[in-house]
Order: structure tokens, then sequence, then C-alpha cells
């Protein structure tokens, strides 16, 4: 069985497409996790094919469904943080020996393939439907609820799994070289880091709305707090540490106006959930929780840098195209939990929702009220990337788990879950989905 | 320091004109339309067909600027931190070129002021268009 990517059919791209054919007939109803790690140690119990495998069996026994149940699978193959396999090093022999290999020897190392994962998990014995997701889990979320709306598989599991390697973040490869490409170079010769585009454009809203990056900070302190109630999370499980005013006020720059908090951490993870229909949830294990709609930004800047203009455009779009297929309007979200791995993104996001009837250049002002999971106006109840680590996939399991009320310790307490959205990364490319406690 | 530039057949116009001190960008010629960075094909009609390189006036404006203290390349890493603009060029200001601002201090960009075109030396002695601020 050949696995391909989703066609472009499969996403809701564009405005005016009406409230989505599948609302309410598709849901969440199991979530699984394999724990975090800074880097991998290299060994075999510890690699992204072995994490993703337990995440896959973690979703299926929450869902309490039997493996030969599933049969369907979404997976995003690409699984870097941005470390790539050294050309010069060694393959790791004891890791590929310790599964069933496929012709590729990084095929669950340093990415992902359906055909591995079958391969090690003889138990999925009835997968009739596999496809890939691009990049991210937000994406693959888009196509599984396509996917089983669609019919084409009723009960499927979808998977983004992280590897991060030894080393220093991006400073290997062509970055360590005396002389690069020419494509490249048109780009990249300036040294500009990751977060530096996303700094850009916050630099710009800034001068526009008046704002300064010190307005940041409850948004940050209130990331790492509901991030730190987040078991399954990177600073919960390994530095249980709040974040202090001045942690981040006085924190390095890196691409001013971003600071080190206003990067995510890259790690090791994967995160699995169960979909399936509507009727069938209904004996599953879990609550159902139900998708609304789910809606595709595949936007592209004119120039080098997205500018601020394009972002609000877009995000703005962006908003009524999540409503519009979901048939709601801002007034009906209990809570967001949209992109923040970069913090700056999310102003952005939240502002082009209209979420709690803030407009462009609101949310800094929004962010020193009462944005806590107590209050009436929760933001990122997930704690997001900033909260857990770089998985962008955190916003989902708590959207999941909060409409399920099982949140734990996050569980919002100021207002009902009842409809979230989740969804990013970039304002111009990101993919979104609405998810509901009921499913009309 | 810059790195050095391999130009590869697809950029090759656009280093050997900077070696030549001309700054020349990606044109659709039927679209009538700039692209930078150059692409295989143009982003308005989708064809690669009509795309050649037209010249550039050298004036633009500063749109915006990063300060960079954590740069990723080895090479750039003695001269941190150091401004990072982005310059929007006369010509069309919907093309973007980055710049270093050559002679302009650290975090004190003038956001908006006019800048002309310069040529800098990289690490293979390749010229590479940069960006001054116009006093
Ligand atoms: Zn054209």
């Amino acid at each position: 069985m050949a696995t391909g990517y989703a066609p472009s059919s499969m996403y809701r791209s564009r405005e005016g497409m009406g409230i989505w054919e599948h609302r309410g007939k598709v849901a969440a109803v199991g979530v699984g996790h394999s724990p975090t790690e800074r880097r991998w140690d290299e060994k075999p119990e510890t690699s992204v094919g072995a994490w993703s495998i337990m995440a896959l069996r973690n979703a299926i026994a929450d869902a309490g469904v039997s493996p030969d149940q599933v049969d369907g699978i979404v997976i995003v193959p690409e699984t870097t943080t941005g470390a790539f396999w050294p050309e010069d090093k060694p393959l790791p022999q004891d890791v590929i020996n310790a599964f069933v290999q496929t012709d590729d020897p990084l095929d669950g190392i340093a990415k992902l393939s359906v055909e591995w994962l079958l391969k090690n998990m003889p138990e999925l014995t009835n997968i009739k439907y596999s496809v890939y997701a691009p990049v991210c889990m937000s994406n693959a979320l888009n196509v599984a609820a396509q996917v089983v709306g669609d019919g084409l598989a009723h009960t499927v599991l979808v998977l983004k799994a992280w590897h991060n390697l030894q080393g220093r973040y991006y400073q290997g490869g062509q970055n360590a070289q005396d002389a690069i490409g020419g494509t490249s170079a048109i780009r990249s010769l300036w040294g500009a880091p990751a977060c530096y585009g996303t700094a850009l454009q916050f630099a710009e809203y800034c001068r526009k709305y008046g704002k300064d990056h010190d307005m940041m900070t409850p948004f940050i302190i209130n990331s790492r707090r509901n991030g730190l109630m987040f078991p399954e999370g990177y600073w919960a499980q390994h530095r249980p540490e709040e974040l202090t005013p001045e942690d981040y006020q006085l924190a390095r720059w890196i691409a001013k106006p971003a600071n080190l908090f206003d990067n995510d951490i890259p790690i090791m993870c994967a995160a699995s959930y169960l979909f399936t229909t509507a009727e069938r949830a209904k004996d599953m294990k879990q609550k159902p929780v139900y998708v609304l709609n789910h809606a595709d930004s595949d936007a592209v800047p004119r120039g080098l840098t997205p500018t601020l203009d394009e972002v609000e455009a877009e995000c703005a779009l962006t908003g009524r195209k999540i409503y519009e297929g979901a048939g709601i309007t801002a007034a009906d979200l209990s809570f967001e939990n949209m992109y923040d791995g970069f913090t700056q993104f999310h102003q952005f996001h939240i502002e082009g929702l209209g979420y709690r009837g803030i407009g462009f250049g609101d949310a800094l002002d929004f962010y020193q009220t009462d944005i806590s999971i107590e209050g009436p106006n929760p933001v990122s109840p997930s704690g997001g990337n900033i909260g857990s680590g770089r998985s962008r996939f955190w916003m989902h399991t708590d959207s999941i788990q909060q409409l399920q009320g099982r949140a734990g310790g996050r569980q919002i307490t100021g207002v009902n879950a009842e409809i979230g959205v989740s969804g990013g990364p970039m304002p111009l490319g990101g993919n979104y989905t609405v998810w509901s406690a009921t499913p009309d | 320091m810059k790195q050095g530039v391999i130009p590869d057949d697809f950029t090759a116009p656009f280093w050997s004109a900077a070696n030549e001190s001309k700054l020349v960008i990606q044109n659709c010629s039927k679209c009538d339309r700039l692209q930078h960075p150059p692409a295989q094909d143009c982003g308005q009609c989708k064809s690669g067909d009509d795309l050649g390189w037209k010249e550039m006036s050298g004036t633009g404006r500063i749109y915006n600027y990063g300060v960079v203290h954590d740069c990723p390349i080895r090479l750039l890493q003695d001269d941190q931190p150091f401004n990072v603009a982005v310059i929007m060029l006369d010509d069309d200001p919907g093309i973007q070129m980055y710049s270093h601002l050559p002679g302009t201090a650290v975090d004190d960009v003038p956001v908006g002021a006019p800048v002309e075109l310069v040529f800098e030396e990289s690490a293979n002695g390749q010229k590479i268009p940069e960006w001054k601020v116009v006093n």
C-alpha cells in the first residue's frame, strides 16, 4: 500500500464554501502521548519510531477500541525539529536492528513512514486507508476529519512525532560553512534566526498600535502556568519552573524584539488522536468531541517576509473561514487554543478570530486583563508550545480534553467548555479545527 | 563577514550582476511583475516562460528591522548583535531585500528612511547587494 500526501481537495481553503458538509458527524475520542525529552539519547526505546508506536497505542487504549477496529491512519512523515542526521555520522545500527526496517535506514529515527509503523505494529491488521499530511498535527487533523467525513475510513489514527538530535539548534549544516549555494544565499546570507520574521511583524505591530514587548508578559506567564499543569508536556515533566515577569523581561534577545522566552524549546515527543464517526463514537470509552469545521490558510507572502498588512488580512480571512464552515460566531467560543510557538504569532491569530470581541491592535491590552483558565476569557488554556515545548499539538490535546472535561488542573472554570478552536502555525499557512462538546 | 556564495544555474544572473555592481530582480514580462526571491514560475501567471531579469534603480526605503543577537551562521557570530533590516525597493515596494545596513548603529534604525544600493564583498569575494541610509 503506497501512501501519498492528502490531495488539496481535502482542505477547506476558501471563503464561501458554506457549512462544512460533515459538521458534527466526525468526532475525536482517544488521546495518546509519548513522554517528552529534550534530545534523543540514541536508545531504541526512545526513538521517534518507538514513541510514535507508544502514542498510537495509548490513543487506541484511551478510546477503548481494539486495534483491529482501526481502518485508517493519517500521519506526518516529517519528524524534524530542525535537526537532521549528519551525513558523516554512522547510522545507529542497534536502533535500526531493534525494529522491522523499511528500505530507508533513518525511517523511525529521523522520519516516519506508514509502512514502518505497520511493520512494527502488527496489531493494526485492518488498515484500509492511509495518507500523509505535511509538517504539522494541525494539518493532519484537517485531513483526518475529512477522511472520516468522506467515509474513506471510519476509525482513524492521527499521528505527529518529533525527533530532536544532539547538538545546538540549527548550528550545523550550511550555517557552519564558509560558502553556500546561490539560491539559499538570497534569503539566508543575513543570518536571521527562525523567530526573526515573526519578530519583524511584532515590531511593526508595536509601532502601529503603540504597544511594547513587556506587554507580552502576562501571556508568557499564563502560558507557562498552564503548561506546568499539562502532565504530558516538557516543562511539567522536566523543569517545573514558574516564570516571573523579570525572567521574561530580562531574558536575552534572540532577534529583538523576540527574546529567549518568545521561542519554544525544541523537544522529542509524539501524540496521536483517534477520530471516528459521531455514530461509532457513542460506543467508545471517552466522551466524543465533535468536529464542527476545519479550515486551511494557504496564503503566500509577496516578498521575503509577510508584512503586517498581509498577516492581518490573512488572519481575518482565516477567522471568517473558521466561523463560516462551523456555523458559529466568535461569541460561541468558550476558549481558544491558537498557535504560539513563537509567542508573537498568538495576538495575530486571536485578533483575526475576534476572540471576545477584540480587533487588530487590541490583544496586548486584552492580555493585561484576566486571561487565566479561571476567568471568563481563557487565553491558550493549553499553554501551547511556550507552556510545554515545540510540538504544535498541545493546543489540540487540550481542546479535546477541555471538551471532555478531563483537562485536569487546566480545566477552564470561568466558562463552560462547549466550543473551542485550535490550530496554526503561521498566520500565512496554517490549519484549524473547531471542536464542540455536542454535535449541533 | 557574510558567507561566500556559490552561484547555481538558477541564480547566476543575480550574482553575476552583483559582481558588476548591478541589482537585477526576476521579472515576468507577460505580467509585468517583479518577484523576489526568484522562483521557477511567476507567482501570478504560474508560468516560467516569460521570466527574465530586470535591472533596478538601486533606491529603496527601510520597511522594518530586527536586531539579531543569536545568529545560527558561524561566520556572522563575531558581529553580533547586528541589524537585519527589510528594504522595500522604490521600483516596486512589494519587492523586499534584507540588509545589515552598513554604517547604521545597532538598534538605531530609521524606519522609513531612504536607502541606496551598495555592494559588499563576502567570504569568497562574491559581491552582495547591501543598502546604506541616505544622509
Ligand atoms: Zn507572469
